[in-house]
């Protein structure tokens, strides 16, 4: 199976990755022979078989409804690329 | 006396401790020692991102304290490295990203905290395949680490700058991470040990996910007996992570020297197909050989799905990786395009700049089985088939008490040999992948060497069975010295 320049600019639109227009034959290239790689899987007879949800087979732990967690939001946006007053910087979304 | 008259970058964890402890050597000495061995010849290896001389010899003066004052434990002032996936507090962490360049975590991993809260001396951050998606070391954006063996060749990866660093004596110990092999086909590329514990043993909490229900943290060092050291320390619960298992942590260096005698190995008849080198096979064989001669019995076993585990896990990783680096946004942390048009703009440039292209192709693939109409054929279907596998190892661990064989096909490969199709880079794991399926531990050991380049024995045992792998390892290096082999002008 062949992936088209249209799959793979909607797949890269999807995962919010920019794509250059002479990246894409290649791209395309690649993750076509993945895709036809991990194709193998459907001659795989599967029927009466659950998916996996979990490799122990344990559920979610869940925990008691309390506060733990503290507010320390100026030494978790010393790393942000752009912040003024406490608040995230991005381009304005509404025009 | 000084640390250097030891020879102390020779020595293992083991007799690191002892001379730490008879007062040989001090760990100040010691630091400095392997500080200026990283000085020298970190750099032609590529092996570390950040080396972190002031914090070691700050940690390592707080060791001799402890000592001093009668407080010193089994791992207090012994050096070691993390991979560069683990989040150090003020220490930066790139995860061998562009994306991550200039992260500086507010916070240290569960696996940090442990090992620094046992006294440990971390020297530095090593270098590995970006996001941890790689199996040669080549995807990182600092550049591929070499292998002390032969510098034309790849230590493996993706915890590639841990086992080249160990492999070359500039530290006797490092983390790694396993998503597919990450920690054992380094390992056996390197002529080092490599342990993979349980799937929820080691906590996750701040090891940058890649794939979240494959990922475990473990270790690199030269002996089974060092890795069982420092499992102590890392294994338990830890509420900080969803999935860590809250099980008993056994002591793991109690067992290390039962006898072999009731052993059953399983030998899986798929892996000694013609994928796997000749040479390679002729030495896994003679290790066979050797654990029988302890009195283990070997027998063929089949895992009739084992073929698929490499189609399987490269459509789970991708889908859960696809996931996980959602979180890169160019907003919050991590690298920013400039001068974005919009919003969308902004997310898309940021993220084609900041991640390079083995990590865009798994998100890619990720984001194309979970889409939707595709969801159903690949996603679900790979997840029932992991069942499948999980269900073949059970059955396998019926009538055997570990499974082993090569931990890679080949030995170390030259580096750019492998980087054009992906899919023979991903085969390189066809022996590892199954036990991340099944969240089965593992372990590589040294076992010989393919026209002078070391070859790994592999094995995997039932869940919570790191106690057998580490027993079972650590006598066939009480009967063998291959882990002794250094390679050329590190000795």
């Amino acid at each position: 199976m062949s992936l088209s320049r249209d799959q793979v600019q909607h797949i890269a639109t999807l995962a919010r990755l920019d794509i250059a227009d002479d990246e894409i034959a290649e791209v395309a290239e690649k993750l076509s022979r993945i895709v036809d790689f991990v194709g193998e899987l459907a001659a795989a007879p599967t029927d009466d078989v659950l998916p996996m949800a979990h490799p122990l087979h344990r559920t979610q732990r869940l925990r008691a409804d309390e506060v733990t967690e503290t507010v320390e939001r100026d030494r978790y946006q010393a790393n942000a690329p752009s912040v003024r007053d406490g608040l995230y910087l991005v381009p304005k979304v509404i025009e | 006396m000084a640390a250097d008259d030891h020879a102390v970058h020779a020595l293992n964890l083991a007799e690191l401790a002892q001379g730490l402890a008879a007062g040989d050597f001090t760990s100040r000495q010691l630091t400095e020692s392997l500080l200026a061995r990283i000085a020298g010849r970190a750099a032609a290896l590529n092996a570390f991102i950040t080396v972190t001389a002031d914090q070691a010899l700050a940690a390592a003066d707080r060791a001799d304290r402890h000592r001093a004052e009668g407080k010193a434990g089994p791992l207090t002032g012994l050096p070691l490295v993390h991979k560069d996936i683990f989040c150090t507090r003020g220490v930066p962490t790139t995860c061998g990203s562009r994306m991550l360049e200039t992260f500086v975590p507010p916070y240290d991993a569960t696996v940090v905290e442990r090992l620094a809260g046992a006294g440990t001396v971390m020297l530095g951050k090593t270098n590995m395949d970006e996001f941890a998606m790689g199996s040669s070391n080549e995807t990182s954006w600092f550049g591929p680490v070499r292998n002390p063996w032969d510098h034309g060749r790849s230590p493996g990866g993706s915890s590639g700058g841990s086992a080249a660093a160990v492999a070359a004596r500039l530290v006797p110990a490092a983390t790694g991470t396993d998503t597919g092999g990450s920690i054992r086909q380094p390992a056996a590329l390197t002529g080092t040990v490599g342990l993979k514990p349980t799937y929820g043993r080691v906590s996750r909490y701040g090891m940058i996910a890649f794939a979240s229900s494959l990922d475990q943290a473990g270790m690199i060092t030269r002996t089974a007996a060092d890795a069982a050291l420092l499992l102590q320390a890392m294994a338990g619960f830890d509420e900080r992570d969803s999935t860590s298992v809250d099980e008993p942590v056994p002591d793991y260096t109690a067992a290390l020297d039962a006898p072999l005698r009731e052993l059953r190995v399983g030998i899986v008849r798929q892996h000694f197909d013609a994928g796997l080198d000749a040479d390679t096979a002729k030495q896994v064989r003679t290790a066979l050989g050797a654990l029988e001669e302890q009195g283990a019995t070997l027998r063929e076993i089949d895992l009739p799905n084992i073929d698929l585990s490499v189609p399987t896990y490269y459509v789970v990783a991708p889908a859960e990786c696809s996931s996980n680096m959602s979180r890169f946004d160019g907003v919050r942390f991590g690298h920013r395009a400039e001068e974005p048009r919009d919003l969308h703009d902004l997310y898309c440039r940021s993220r084609a700049e900041g991640f390079g292209a083995e990590v865009k192709r798994r998100i890619m693939t990720g984001t194309y089985v979970l889409s939707a109409g595709y969801y159903d054929a690949y996603y679900l279907k790979a997840q029932k088939v992991r069942q499948l596998i999980a269900d073949d190892f059970r059955a396998a661990f019926a009538d055997v008490d570990v499974i082993a064989g090569p931990t890679a096909p080949t030995p170390a490969f030259a580096l750019g040999d492998k980087t054009d199709d992906p899919i023979t880079m991903y085969l390189n794991d066809i022996y590892t992948i199954g036990a991340n399926l099944a969240g089965l531990p593992a372990i590589s050991v040294p076992c010989g060497l393919a026209a002078g380049l070391p070859v790994g024995l592999h094995l995997v045992g039932p869940h919570f069975a790191e106690e057998r792998l580490l027993n079972c390892a650590h006598r066939y290096q009480a009967e063998t010295d291959w882990h002794l082999a250094c390679p050329e002008g590190y000795a």
